[in-house]
């Protein structure tokens, strides 16, 4: 099963120390290689912070914009990491050895697989379908 | 050598094959070696992409559970060597890595791992919940996600009862040993005693849309089997007993729509023969060895259930006094009930609802909707039926099986006019 990591936390990597910081990036490249190495590894970005970001809404047609993130809280996605794991356990196993996660938290999320949204996603084999 | 695409393909299908069969016992000696539940997935999880990376290369070596051993123990080495700087591993893993392990590859010792894995997630430092979620995932390594559906509980609610129980083991240093001979006894209890709620969830689901789950009672009907083979126990035996009786009983329990079917109306050719027979052989077995227990008197009752041919031909006189025997050894209103239902076809069903209401009048089951559906039912079958009714009404409140409640419901219905 594939589960998204979504890592959260007040301090982000632009606000600490250039000492802390570095160290935080050398453990982010021996964590993802770990998990390239073992398998679990899917995908991963690194977002940039909240105050790059703006939220969209469309309401009867009509678009409008608003600056920041949908939700203000002290605590903001940082990043994430797309993982397969045998099942939630494992995935929890895998979060908790991200570096975000002795900072702040990890929001382990499983990802939809049910036929219709494969389907939807175009994502199922065509070869089922065809 | 490189070996072509067929071949390869094979290789794949043998590792496969591999993780299926022997996936558990590898996990199970990684534990011991490792002495960390999750030290120890983690090296399964590399010790099979091993395999999957050189098996096609070099061939399936001659005894696959020792190599995905010790490749699972070297990944673990590995490991600590990258990642020493930020997560040290505690420093108990590392004694054990320490050891030379070269003799306890070749299959010694090796069976006794399973059993010291089934003792830790029964340890009963280990809240109950927590041992069946425990001995479910690492045992019979189903994932969380099945044993949450299986349990009708939110996966994360397992997640955590897992997580807080391998916690629970790593702080309380509970250990990965099968129990001395003095403590054997009574740890053996609360193994056996996780097995047959295992299946009794499988076999009675306590709520949700379907009578029964077979996934949970086919497990632990191999749980059974793997305590069995492993333990020396008679209890072990008498346990495994009763649930290949009762389970033979699956398919006539329930119609193809789902609904229910009492025991007295079930077809009995729709009865599994084999299992009937096995433990009918193993009931034997367990009477001769010993006296009447609390599964070998359960199996034994099942044993008269299944050997008659239909409902008139029960031996009700038997049963009574199997429950009888039962009650004395094991006092408890489920038991008594039982016995009051065996009481009615023996003698009548007001002798029955005698002790039905006796029980009630304790304070006893008053909540517990089987208690009151028997009881409606002798009601309707000496045709009082305004008592009858009343019962089913509560029944029906309490019941939270979907099947059950429809079934309450026609009977409520019949009973209208």
């Amino acid at each position: 099963m594939k589960y998204l990591c979504l890592i959260c936390a007040e301090k982000v990597m632009e606000q600490m120390t250039e000492a802390a910081a570095e160290q935080h990036f050398q453990e982010y490249t021996e964590f993802t290689d770990a998990i390239r190495t073992s398998g679990h590894y899917l995908g991963c970005n690194r977002l940039q912070p909240t105050n790059a970001a703006i939220t969209v809404r469309v309401r009867n047609g009509k678009m409008s914009t608003t600056d920041g993130p949908y939700i203000e809280t002290k605590e903001q996605l940082g990043g994430y990491y797309l993982i397969e794991a045998r099942d939630l356990n494992e995935a929890i196993q895998v979060a908790a050895r991200i570096p975000g996660a002795r900072l702040g938290c990890v929001e382990v999320r499983p990802v939809a697989e049910d036929k219709q949204t494969l389907k939807a996603l175009g994502f199922v084999d065509s070869e089922t379908f065809r | 050598m490189a070996l072509n695409g067929n071949d390869s393909k094979k290789v794949c299908e043998a590792i496969d094959a591999v993780y299926r069969s022997h996936s558990r016992h590898v996990f199970a000696t990684l534990v011991r070696l490792l002495g960390d539940f999750d030290v120890a997935e983690e090296a399964l999880y590399d010790a099979f992409k091993a395999a999957l990376e050189k098996w096609p290369r070099d061939g399936i070596p001659v005894n696959p559970r020792a190599w995905l051993v010790s490749a699972g123990r070297f990944k673990v080495i590995d490991a600590i060597r990258c990642r020493v700087r930020f997560e040290p591993l505690p420093d108990y893993i590392e004694e054990q890595l320490a050891v030379d392990i070269s003799d306890e590859l070749d299959g010694e010792g090796i069976e006794d791992d399973r059993l010291r894995l089934i003792f830790t997630c029964c340890h009963p430092a280990l809240p109950s919940d927590a041992q069946v979620a425990l001995t479910l995932r690492e045992v019979c390594g189903l994932t969380t996600e099945e044993i949450a559906r299986a349990f009708l509980l939110a996966a994360p609610t397992l997640a955590q009862r897992i997580v807080r129980a391998k916690t629970k083991i790593r702080d309380a240093r509970i250990p990965y040993l099968v129990p001395t001979p003095d403590m054997l006894p009574d740890r053996v209890d609360s193994v056996l005693r996780v097995v047959y709620l295992i299946f009794n969830e499988g076999y009675f689901a306590s709520s949700g849309g379907s009578l029964t789950r077979p996934e949970l009672s086919e497990e632990a009907i191999r749980l059974g089997r793997l305590l069995v083979e492993l333990l020396p126990d008679p209890e072990a035996l008498e346990l495994l007993a009763l649930m290949l009786l009762q389970e033979s009983r699956r398919s006539a329990r329930s119609l193809p729509s789902g609904d229910l079917v009492l025991l007295d109306d079930q077809d009995r050719s729709l009865r599994n023969k084999d299992y009937i027979a096995e433990g009918l052989i193993l009931v034997e077995q367990a009477l001769s060895l010993r006296q009447f227990g609390f599964y070998s008197l359960q199996a034994a009752i099942a044993a008269v259930h299944a050997n008659a041919s239909n409902a008139e031909a029960t031996g009700c006189a038997e049963i009574a006094g199997l429950y009888d025997v039962l009650l004395s050894i094991n006092p408890s209103p489920v038991i008594e009930l039982n016995r009051a239902v065996a009481v009615a076809m023996r003698d009548d069903p007001l002798a029955g609802l005698a002790l039905i209401d006796a029980i009630l009048a304790r304070g006893e089951l008053t909540d517990y909707h089987l208690a009151h559906s028997t009881r409606a039912d002798l009601y309707r079958r000496i045709g009082r039926i305004t008592e009858a009714r009343a019962s089913y009404e509560l029944a029906y409140n309490l019941s939270q099986l979907e099947p059950e409640r429809l079934f309450l419901e026609r009977r409520l219905l019949e009973l209208q006019g």
